[in-house]
C-alpha cells in the first residue's frame, strides 16, 4: 500500500534534503523548529493491464456520450489529437500511453471502416515534435501508418488557410482552431493529466488553438485571477477555457476526450535514481552512498554531458486511470485521480518557501533549461502547486534552487533570447510587458517562419512563460535564487545568493528573524491543499 | 616649455606597437612620445605665404585643458595607419581637443583642422570654399608643416603642452557659463554633431558607446530625428550602458546582442550564415575595427549606409555585401565650418550645454603623468571612465 504524501516537520535528526539544482542536486540542511517539507506521496499502484482499462473506457464512457465504436462510422472523419512533448515529465518509457490509447482508437476504427483519420499533435504554439519524439508518442507502428502520408502531423496554429473560427464566447473570447479537427465528424483528444491544470476543455480549445484564441486567455490578467491554475475551479485560466469549450459544442464539434492519469513513479525503483524517490531519513548505507557516487560523477561532469545523461532518462510512470466519453465528467474524475497522487494536506502557509528546481519544463523537453523557463517552473508551476491559498504568505519569500546559466537553444528557443536579452533589459513588469512588447513578437514573421518550418517555439512563448510566473511575482515579497548564474538571475530581476544559507538570511530582511520555512519536495510531484485558520 | 612630444623614431614606434598590442596605452610607456623642455612654437614666416596670411592673424594659445582622442591612442600604440605619414609632421605634439586661453585671459576652443585659411593658401582648395574645410586638399602644402590637424603637426605645436598657436580662424570664444570641462569635449562633440546630421526619420544603430560613440548618440538625439525607439546603440560596460541611455539611446546592447535587437526591430527575417535579410538605414561605426564593420555590413539594410565615424586602419573585411545589397559607406572625419545646416561647432557648444556633456570628463592628469593618463584613456570603458584629459591649469611653465 503506498503511503500518501505528508508533512515532516524538521528537527535536529532531519538529515539533509535532497534539492533538485538542474542537472544535478545539492543537500540542504533545513532549521530545526521552524522548517518543514512537503513530501509527494508513494506511487499509487499502477493499472495491471493499461489496454484493457483503456477498451474499458472507451465502452463506458462518462457523461452524455455515447461508447467510442458507436460514434464511428465508414465515411466520416475523424482526427485524432494528442498531448504533445511537454507531457509527460520526464518522458516515460515506451509504450506511451499515447500510443496505447490511440492504437485502441484506431483498432475501434478500423473496425468501424473509417478510413479518413488524420493524427495531429496539438501542440497550439509549442515547438513542432521531431519524428523521434512523434514516434516515441504514438509508437512506430501509428507513425508508419500515417506520417508518410501526411496524415500525422503537428498543429500549425499561424497556418491562417487552416484554421477555422468558430466564434466568440460571452466575454468576447475569439474562438479558433484547427480546421481539420473542427471540421471533422469527431475529435477524438488522447490527453495526458499529468497535473491538474492540463486536460479538459483546455485540451482542444487550447491545444488546437491560435494566438488570436490563446491571447483570451494567456495573459497577464488571466494568469492573476487564477488561484491557483492548478484548481480549475479557482482558475480564470479554466474558466475561459470552459467558456471557449461552450462556442465549440454550439458550433457542433464533437469531442470525445480520452484522458490518463499517471502515478508518481518518476525515477523508478531500482537504479541510482530510484533514491530521489526516497525520504532522505530513510535511506540506508546503500541509499547514501549511491546518492554521493552519483552527486560526485554528475559534479565531475561537463554541463553537455550532464544534460544528455538527464534528458535521456525515461520515467517508468504507471498508468493509473482512463477516462473516456464527454469532456467535463471525463475531467472531473481525472482531476480526483490527479489529486488521489499529488494532493496533500498542509495547515497554514509559510514565510519561506523553498524549492529546487530539476532540470525539466515543460517546454524544454530535448533541450536548454534557460533563464525563463527557470522563472516558469518556479514562480509558474511549482508556486502554483497549491489548492487553497499559496504555499507561502502574501509577501513571504520563494526561494528557487537552479544553476540558471544564461543559455538558450538556439533551435528551440529564439524568441526567448530576444525576450531575455531585449525585453527583460528593458523591464521585468509583466503588464507593461505585455503592453509594450507581445503583439510585436508574436506578429514578428522571422519566429513564425521558424514556427512552422524549424522547431522553435512560437514568437510570443517567452511571454506566456512569464505570464505563468507574474501570480507568484505578485504574491511573493522576494525571490531569490541559490547558486544561480548572477547576472541571469538579476536579469530575471530576482537576487541571487551563493547558498542557502545566505538565501535564508537575506529572506529575514523581508519576513522577519526566524520565519517559518517550508519545502516542496517536487519531483515527483506534489501539490498543497493550503488550508488556512480564518480568524 | 613643457610639451609631449611624439618622434620619428622607428625602433621605438615598433615598441609601441607590441606593448600597444599586449596592452592598450603601453606605447606611452616604450614609444617614442616623451616629456620634454623644447621651445614653444613660433607663427610661421609669412613670406612662405602666399595669401593674405601674416603674423597677426596667428595668437599664442596656453591649452587649460586637453583631450586624449581615440585617435592619438592609436598613434601612441602604434596602430595608426601609414596613410597618415605624408601629413603629419615630425616631432609634433599631440593634443587637438583643447580649450586654452589667450594672453587677454580669454577662452577658446580650437578647431585643430589646418585647412587652406590657416596655412595661408589663397585661392582655398575646392572643399575649403564650399566650407568644408575637414576634407582640405592642402594638409600638406602651405605656410605649415604637413598636418591633418594640430595635434598632429610640427609647426602648430599641440594641446599636450604648456604653449601652442593657433590662426584666428581657428578660434572659437567660449561663454563663460561653459565650464572648462565641459568646454574641452566642444572639439569631439562638433566630430559627433558632424556625423550626426542628416538622418532624418530613419532607424539607426551605434556600435561603439566610448566617448566618440556616446558623443554621437548624444548629438542623434538632440536633432531628434531619429524615428522613435529606434536609436539602438552598444555598450560593452555597465557605465557605457548608462551614458549611452542617460544621453538619449533608446535601446542599449552588449555588442555581440546587436544583431539580434537589428533583426527583431527591423522584423527581419535570417539566413543560415546570420545575414539579415533587411536591417537598419542607417548604422554609425564608432569603433572603426574590422569586427565592427563586419557587424555593420551584417545590420545594414539594403540600400542603407554605414557611416564610419570611429578612425578606421588596415581592415579584413567581406565587402559582398556592400556591393550585393548596394550599401553606401560614408567616410566621416572632423566637422564643416559652414555648413547649410549650421556650424558644427556652434551647434557643438549648444550641445555640450544642453546635455551637461562635462559630465563625461572622468579624470585630469598633470603632464608629468602622461604614461597613466594614456593607460587610462586606453581602458577607459573598462574603467568606467569615458574621457580623459590633461590638466595643465597649473603647470608651471604656463605662466611664464
Amino acid at each position: 500500500m503506498p503511503r500518501p504524501g505528508f508533512v515532516l516537520d524538521v528537527d535536529r535528526s532531519t538529515p539533509p534534503i535532497v534539492f533538485h539544482h538542474g542537472e544535478g542536486f545539492r543537500l540542504e540542511k533545513l532549521p530545526a523548529g521552524r522548517s518543514r517539507v512537503l513530501y509527494p506521496g508513494e506511487p499509487l499502484a499502477a493499472l495491471d493491464d493499461a489496454d484493457a482499462a483503456i477498451r474499458h473506457a472507451l465502452d463506458h464512457p462518462l457523461g452524455d456520450s455515447e461508447p467510442l465504436r458507436a460514434l464511428l462510422r465508414p465515411g466520416m472523419k475523424l482526427t485524432i489529437c494528442f498531448d504533445d512533448i511537454s507531457l509527460p515529465l520526464p518522458p516515460m518509457r515506451r509504450p506511451d500511453v499515447r500510443q496505447r490509447v490511440i492504437e485502441a482508437v484506431l483498432d475501434q476504427a478500423a473496425a468501424a471502416g473509417v478510413d479518413d483519420v488524420h493524427i495531429i499533435a496539438a501542440l497550439a504554439l509549442h515547438r513542432r515534435m521531431t519524428e523521434d519524439e512523434l514516434r516515441h508518442a504514438v509508437g512506430n507502428r501509428v507513425y508508419d501508418a500515417f506520417a508518410p502520408d501526411g496524415l500525422l502531423y503537428n498543429h500549425d496554429a499561424e497556418d491562417t488557410d487552416n484554421m477555422a473560427f468558430l466564434g466568440t464566447t460571452p466575454h468576447g473570447e475569439e474562438v479558433e482552431i484547427n480546421k481539420r479537427a473542427a471540421e471533422s465528424d469527431l475529435i477524438v483528444y488522447v490527453n495526458i493529466n499529468l497535473v491538474s491544470m492540463d486536460g479538459g476543455h483546455k485540451s482542444t480549445a487550447t491545444g488546437l488553438a491560435s494566438y488570436r484564441s490563446l491571447r483570451h486567455h494567456h495573459n497577464v490578467q488571466t494568469m492573476l485571477d487564477s488561484r491557483s491554475f492548478m484548481d480549475r475551479h479557482a482558475s480564470e485560466l479554466h474558466r475561459s477555457n470552459w467558456r471557449m469549450g461552450k462556442v465549440l459544442k454550439d458550433a457542433g464539434i464533437k469531442v470525445f476526450q480520452i484522458e490518463t492519469t499517471l502515478n508518481n513513479d518518476t525515477f523508478g525503483t531500482s537504479g541510482p535514481m530510484s533514491v530521489l524517490q526516497k525520504r532522505e531519513w530513510e535511506w540506508n548505507a546503500r541509499d547514501r552512498a549511491t546518492f554521493l557516487t552519483m552527486k560526485a560523477g554528475l559534479d565531475r561532469m561537463p554541463l553537455k554531458a550532464r544534460r544528455a545523461v538527464f534528458q535521456a532518462w525515461k520515467a517508468p510512470y504507471g498508468v493509473t486511470s482512463v477516462q473516456a466519453g464527454e469532456i467535463e465528467a471525463v475531467h472531473e474524475v481525472t482531476t480526483q485521480n490527479v489529486f488521489a497522487q499529488q494532493l496533500v494536506e498542509v495547515q497554514e502557509q509559510t514565510d519561506v518557501l523553498t524549492m529546487g528546481l530539476p532540470y525539466i519544463s515543460p517546454y524544454n523537453v530535448n533541450s536548454v533549461m534557460n533563464p525563463i523557463l527557470v522563472a516558469c517552473l518556479g514562480l509558474g508551476y511549482f508556486f502554483n502547486m497549491y489548492r487553497g491559498a499559496p504555499l507561502v504568505r502574501q509577501g513571504g519569500v520563494v526561494i528557487m534552487g537552479h544553476p540558471t546559466t544564461w543559455e538558450f537553444h538556439p533551435v528551440h528557443h529564439p524568441s526567448y533570447i530576444d525576450f531575455f536579452e531585449q525585453v527583460l533589459a528593458d523591464t521585468t513588469d509583466p503588464k507593461e510587458i505585455e503592453a509594450r512588447y507581445e503583439k510585436q513578437f508574436a506578429e514578428d514573421e522571422w519566429y513564425r517562419h521558424l514556427y512552422r518550418t524549424s522547431y522553435a517555439y512560437h514568437g510570443v512563448h517567452p511571454f506566456y512563460m512569464w505570464y505563468w510566473a507574474c501570480h507568484g511575482m505578485a504574491h511573493a515579497g522576494k525571490v531569490i535564487v541559490v547558486g544561480g548564474e548572477t547576472r541571469s538571475v538579476r536579469r530575471l530581476g530576482f537576487s541571487s545568493a551563493s547558498t542557502l544559507q545566505d538565501a535564508l538570511e537575506m529572506a529575514e530582511d523581508v519576513v522577519g528573524r526566524q520565519p517559518t520555512i517550508t519545502h516542496l519536495h517536487n519531483p515527483p510531484l506534489v501539490m498543497a491543499d493550503v488550508k488556512v485558520a480564518t480568524a | 616649455m613643457k610639451a609631449l612630444v611624439f618622434s620619428r623614431k622607428p625602433a621605438r614606434y615598433a615598441a609601441a606597437m607590441v606593448a600597444g598590442a599586449l596592452r592598450p596605452g603601453k606605447g606611452a610607456r616604450f614609444g617614442p612620445l616623451t616629456l620634454r623642455d623644447v621651445d614653444p612654437p613660433e607663427p610661421p614666416n609669412a613670406a612662405a605665404s602666399a595669401g593674405s596670411n601674416n603674423n597677426d592673424d596667428w595668437v599664442r594659445v596656453r591649452p587649460r585643458l586637453s583631450g586624449i582622442c581615440g585617435s592619438d591612442l592609436a598613434t601612441i600604440d602604434g596602430k595608426s595607419s601609414r596613410y597618415f605619414e605624408p601629413i603629419v609632421s615630425f616631432p609634433f605634439t599631440p593634443g587637438h581637443e583643447v580649450v586654452g586661453e589667450l594672453d587677454d585671459s580669454s577662452r577658446v576652443v580650437v578647431v585643430p583642422v589646418l585647412n587652406c585659411a590657416v596655412r595661408g593658401i589663397d585661392p582655398p582648395c575646392d572643399m575649403c570654399a564650399m566650407g568644408r574645410i575637414n576634407v582640405c586638399e592642402r594638409t600638406a602644402f602651405g605656410c605649415l608643416e604637413p598636418g591633418l590637424q594640430a595635434g598632429f603637426c610640427e609647426s602648430t605645436g599641440g594641446g599636450w603642452s604648456t604653449s601652442m598657436i593657433a590662426h584666428r580662424s581657428q578660434l572659437v570664444p567660449i561663454p563663460d557659463d561653459l565650464s572648462d570641462e565641459a568646454a574641452v569635449l566642444v572639439e569631439p562633440t562638433a566630430c559627433a554633431v558632424h556625423a550626426a546630421r542628416h538622418f532624418g526619420d530613419s532607424e539607426v544603430a551605434v556600435i561603439g558607446a566610448g566617448a566618440l560613440g556616446l558623443l554621437t548618440i548624444a548629438a542623434l538625439s538632440y536633432f531628434d530625428e531619429i524615428a522613435p525607439g529606434r536609436l539602438v546603440a552598444t555598450a560593452k560596460h555597465p557605465d557605457q550602458r548608462f551614458w549611452a541611455k542617460e544621453l538619449g539611446a533608446d535601446v542599449v546592447c552588449a555588442p555581440g546582442e546587436l544583431d539580434r535587437v537589428v533583426r527583431t526591430l527591423s522584423g527581419s527575417m535570417v539566413l543560415d550564415n546570420g545575414q539579415l535579410s533587411c536591417g537598419f538605414d542607417a548604422v554609425i561605426d564608432c569603433v572603426g575595427s574590422e569586427d565592427s564593420l563586419a557587424q555593420a555590413l551584417r545590420i545594414v539594410a539594403p540600400g542603407g549606409t554605414i557611416h564610419m565615424v570611429g578612425m578606421p586602419g588596415v581592415t579584413t573585411v567581406d565587402l559582398t555585401p556592400l556591393w550585393y545589397r548596394e550599401v553606401q559607406l560614408r567616410g566621416v572625419y572632423a566637422y564643416d565650418h559652414h555648413d547649410e545646416h549650421g556650424d558644427d561647432f556652434a551647434t557643438a557648444i549648444e550641445l555640450v550645454r544642453d546635455k551637461d556633456l562635462g559630465r563625461l570628463v572622468s579624470a585630469l592628469y598633470p603632464l608629468a603623468r602622461y604614461e597613466d593618463a594614456i593607460e587610462h584613456a586606453a581602458n577607459a570603458g573598462v574603467r568606467g571612465a569615458v574621457k580623459i584629459a590633461f590638466d595643465l591649469r597649473d603647470e608651471r611653465e604656463r605662466k611664464r
